[in-house]
């Protein structure tokens, strides 16, 4: 068919365009744009080199995350944010943290994020509680997935729940406050070598079974009963996706913090310019969302050097610009 | 083995929703290799008969697909021969045509297997029956109505199950494609396919082999389309607002506004 072509022109300049976000990273440095730095250099190592490919994961992620979102509730809205499971990984983290604190452990910001394994899978595992928690509860109050609007009402309203409950903590707790401000806004400052390799292996399977059930969300499009008409397992495909997404958005909360728009605009993207089958939609939007996240860290260094603006405030502002453009543009499918 | 005579056969089928019985329990069966239509006023059920013959709602009673309880089939065997098309389908518009109408060989493939040359063959010949090959590659959300609709029609085709139910198939088409409709049933009835389609235009309903009124979720008579008992209960279940009529060698539906009136 005429579209693989066109798939792979995409494939490729996703491809270079991130490498050429990675590089970027490599050079963007505190003081703004580095022209003359040394793969050798210990800063590139040790910070840029993982920071740059956290942010790529984190991105994909999310990106994937929302991709599976989309698909298996049949709504463009749908993404992690707005089904609560970034709020309830929100949660998550923020109670271990709060916990942390008031046993009386003191936590900067840099130690806090840098800390190895122990400390990243124990955020990581609150974070996945949170988010599969909160998912559920979603599930619950919409009475299953059934219903699009009304599953995606309760997710707003468990979302805004449970942001509330992260706030209360926090005025609990106001120790863990200057760590926890990082997460909320959202930042890949501080992603260390063992955050890359905790979100690597997230990654890999997370992909390998959301592509191994890619071609049931394909008969999923045409509606439930049409899916389930074509001998479909609906019911399994949903519990397996639902916790395939908890397990990604959580993931991506635990080590970047809470940032918006990459999970729903990733996927947008990619259906503006190709009309794919779900296995190429998935991987694409993993690489789009991983593409957003790096180019948005680099202009997250880059903008105010040597100050930083936390990378969740720009994510939110050009994705929502991107979304409000999007829906301007074409009136007539806008509608969710 | 003698095959059984019934296609399709429901005992005590009945669909309860939200303490209603939008299907009052009943025994239908439609004939193997027959063309049956289902009409009925609106809100008779004639569309939730469809989908609980389907096994897409829950309802309780005992259906036989070919001879064989529905619920002690796998679901892939009971999707290779048991086929349904959705009124409006509210498709993703991001998808491909040709896509769509693959969807259908889904029951046919293992999850791990891509399209076979088979498969391929088969969405190119029920595209080329539906008129819709041109626009294979046009993304659903660009075509219009009856192009979607047809697209749709193929998609239920490209399963080439020995039972398909259809609801309203002929919605959005204009006269050459419902005519062209009627000679793919037509050419599938010869086949040995047993049809079920819910159609809202009665004379082309009137097209079928037999047809099975409905009213108020009960069946109001099953007969063949030729038969005057027929034509006397369509005209008892549509308020006596309908005569049917013999023109060029087919039986037509025409608005009757005589002496009837609504409380006649």
């Amino acid at each position: 068919m005429s579209h693989r072509p066109h798939l792979w022109r995409w494939g490729t300049a996703v491809l270079l365009l991130t490498v050429v976000c990675a590089w970027l990273g490599l050079m963007t440095g505190s003081e703004g744009l580095d022209t003359d730095w040394r793969w050798s250099d210990p800063i590139v190592q040790d910070i840029r080199w993982p920071r740059t490919l956290g942010a790529w994961l984190a991105g994909a992620l999310l990106g994937l995350a929302g991709a599976l979102a989309q698909g298996l509730f049949r709504n463009p809205l749908a993404d992690p944010y707005l089904l609560g499971s970034a709020s309830g990984a929100g949660l998550g983290v923020a109670s271990a943290l709060a916990v942390v604190s008031w046993s009386g452990a003191v936590i900067s910001p840099g130690v806090a994020w840098a800390q190895p394994w122990v400390w990243r899978l124990g955020l990581t595992g609150c974070a996945f509680a949170g988010a599969w928690g909160a998912v559920l509860l979603t599930l619950l109050l919409a009475r299953g997935a059934h219903h699009s609007l009304r599953l995606l009402l309760s997710g707003v309203v468990v979302g805004v729940v449970l942001g509330a409950l992260t706030s209360l903590l926090m005025v609990a707790v106001p120790q863990a406050w200057p760590v926890m401000q990082s997460f909320l806004l959202g930042s890949t400052a501080m992603i260390g070598m063992p955050a890359v390799v905790l979100m690597a292996w997230v990654l890999l399977p997370s992909l390998a079974v959301a592509l191994a059930m890619a071609r049931w969300l394909d008969g999923l499009r045409l509606g439930e009963d049409t899916a389930r008409s074509l001998g479909l397992p609906i019911g399994l495909l949903r519990w397996v996706l639902i916790g395939v997404l908890a397990l990604c958005t959580a993931t991506s909360v635990a080590q970047a913090g809470l940032i918006a728009f990459v999970g729903l605009v990733a996927p947008h993207l990619v259906r503006s310019r190709v009309a794919l089958s779900y296995g190429p939609l998935l991987m694409l939007s993993a690489a789009m969302g991983g593409l957003l996240l790096c180019a948005a860290d680099v202009l997250a260094r880059a903008f105010m050097a040597p100050r930083e603006l936390p990378v969740g405030i720009l994510t939110a502002v050009l994705g929502g610009g991107y979304l409000l453009w999007r829906l301007h543009r074409q009136p007539q499918r806008g509608t969710p | 083995m003698k095959p059984p005579a019934s296609a399709l056969q429901a005992r005590g089928l009945q669909v309860t929703l939200g303490g209603r019985d939008v299907l009052q329990p009943m025994d239908v069966s439609f004939a193997r290799g027959c063309w049956t239509s289902v009409a009925g006023p609106n809100g008779a059920g004639k569309t939730t008969l469809l989908k609980a013959l389907a096994g897409l709602l829950p309802a309780t009673g005992e259906v036989d697909v070919l001879g064989v309880a529905r619920h002690s089939l796998a679901p892939q065997v009971r999707a290779q021969q048991l086929a349904w098309l959705g009124q409006t389908a509210d498709g993703d518009d991001d998808v491909r045509a040709g896509d769509v109408v693959m969807l259908g060989r889904l029951p046919h493939q293992r999850w791990w297997q891509g399209p076979s040359a088979q498969d391929h063959a088969v969405v190119q010949t029920v595209m080329g029956q539906t008129q819709c090959w041109d626009l294979r590659q046009r993304p659903l959300g660009q075509l219009s109505g009856g192009e979607r609709q047809r697209v749709l029609l193929a998609r239920a085709l490209a399963v080439q199950a020995p039972v398909l139910l259809m609801d309203e198939p002929l919605a959005h088409l204009d006269m050459p494609h419902q005519v062209d409709w009627l000679a793919t049933v037509r050419g599938l009835v010869a086949q040995g396919v047993t049809v079920v389609s819910v159609m809202h235009e009665l004379s082309l309903a009137l097209r079928a082999d037999h047809i099975l009124l409905m009213d108020a979720g009960r069946v109001a008579h099953q007969g063949p389309c030729g038969d005057p008992q027929t034509h006397a209960a369509l005209r008892q279940v549509f308020n006596r607002r309908v005569r049917v009529q013999a023109l060029g060698g087919h039986w037509v539906a025409m608005p009757d506004e005589g002496e009837g009136g609504p409380s006649a």
